[in-house]
């Protein structure tokens, strides 16, 4: 009895397969864009605010550090429409997940890119009489931006990586495209066998784009 | 309210089964990553390469792709595990490339001047790696350790998607019978984040300790 593998199937619906990659980049995009929005006012909050501030931070980003994504997208697409007597898309609700679950870990990255602007640039910013917001964006925020940008694209990468959980609410992206193809054909080898290449081959790309604009804004010494 | 309170025993049974898979993960990759990790640093030439290129394969597939792969992709190769052997070696295959780089990264923050100092008094190579380059690196293992560790408790609650009931799947078939999502999906996060926020801390405390350690 030998296995004979058939890709027949696969080919011909292929265009699941692009178009889930295709919607597992942009989840990804507009997920580290929300992303960088929470995790860039709650570091500047964590920053610049007093003990309560810092706590609600910490226990946000601790949180979600430490529950397992799918149980947050689970939570998020079960379990909070069920008490808030309302419903959503499941893309709507994944990107809110995968958003929030960004977010957390955005803020320890602009944490330390802050912490590591250094201390000359912000009083030079001081000396010619700029004020405080004025150094934040003028100074601040442009340095701790070249700062984290390898940190900012490893988790862009991480992120598409995590998109392939989406498939588990029913968002078509990548790995929910190889799963309609396996239940319609049952060719559940050739599926992956396609899939990792796609997952591999994407991520790798864009972590080699990325690190070429990396290198273009890197800070020179 | 009664259900969900009955159900806690069954939700415990989970736990277990969490726990049962992380601990064997975290076990076979400190092993398996130990070993590769030295080698890819120590190792012939011919041995970095295969290394290299399974630690950057290992990494660069998400986890779920690479849980169904081994789950539904290893009987054609005439390796018929059951599936709670195929998921612990897929999440040992993943977690055992992390612990590679982690042990990697260790090992290379040692300055080479204390390797040099160890060839200098006649020290051979096991027993530069024994008494001084592993001491030193031990330290700097330790905390992105845990956070492997908190990652495969994390990346466990993916098992339950080939069917083996561990906490996560444990909370769903509660919600399918008592169709209350908030609360026990609620609990649930609070049992993985009690696991994990102990592991988390523990590895803050022991950063802490080791932080006199300076180059």
């Amino acid at each position: 009895m030998n296995y004979h593998l058939n890709f027949n199937y696969i080919w011909t619906h292929f265009d699941k397969l692009t178009w889930g990659l295709v919607l597992s980049l942009e989840l990804a995009f507009v997920s580290i864009l929300i992303g960088v929005a929470i995790g860039l006012s709650l570091a500047l909050a964590y920053t610049g605010g007093g003990r309560l501030v810092r706590g609600v931070v910490a226990g946000y980003v601790e949180f979600i550090r430490n529950v397992p994504l799918l149980l947050l997208i689970y939570l998020v697409f079960y379990g909070v429409p069920s008490v808030g007597g309302f419903a959503y898309e499941p893309a709507t609700s994944f990107v809110l997940t995968l958003s929030v679950y960004a977010g957390a870990y955005m803020v320890e990255v602009f944490r330390a890119g802050l912490t590591a602007v250094p201390r000359g640039l912000i009083d030079a910013g001081k000396a010619i009489g700029l004020n405080a917001w004025q150094r934040l964006i003028c100074v601040r925020l442009p340095t701790m931006f070249r700062i984290v940008l390898p940190s900012l694209s490893n988790a862009y990468v991480s992120l598409f990586k995590d998109t392939s959980l989406a498939s588990v609410i029913a968002v078509p992206e990548l790995t929910y495209g190889a799963q309609w193809i396996k239940t319609n054909s049952f060719r559940v080898i050739e599926v992956w066998i396609v899939v990792t290449p796609l997952y591999l081959i994407t991520g790798y790309a864009l972590l080699f784009t990325l690190q070429q604009l990396e290198r273009r804004f890197a800070i020179q010494r | 309210m009664i259900f969900a309170l009955q159900s806690l025993p069954y939700l415990w049974q989970g736990l277990l089964m969490t726990l049962e898979v992380s601990a064997l993960v975290v076990f076979f990759s400190l092993i398996a990553g130990t070993i590769l990790g030295v080698a890819i640093v120590y190792g012939p030439r011919w041995l970095y390469w295969p290394v290299r290129i399974y630690s950057d394969f290992f990494r660069g597939i998400p986890l779920l792709v690479l849980i169904f792969f081994m789950y539904y992709g290893l009987p054609l190769f005439k390796i018929n595990l059951t599936n709670f052997a195929s998921v612990v070696l897929a999440l040992s295959a993943f977690k055992t490339a992390h612990i590679i780089e982690v042990v990697r990264g260790a090992i290379q923050s040692i300055p080479v001047g204390q390797t040099e100092a160890g060839k200098t008094i006649g020290l051979r190579f096991g027993q530069r790696l024994l008494y001084v380059v592993a001491p030193q690196a031990v330290r700097r293992f330790l905390p992105p350790w845990i956070n492997a560790v908190v990652d495969a408790v994390k990346g466990s609650a993916l098992v339950s998607l080939v069917g083996i009931v561990d906490l996560m799947l444990a909370i769903q078939q509660v919600i399918g019978r008592t169709y209350m999502p908030m609360p026990l999906y609620v609990l649930g996060a609070l049992m993985y984040f009690g696991i994990n926020y102990s592991l988390s801390s523990a590895s803050r405390r022991l950063e802490a300790r080791f932080a006199y350690i300076r180059e």
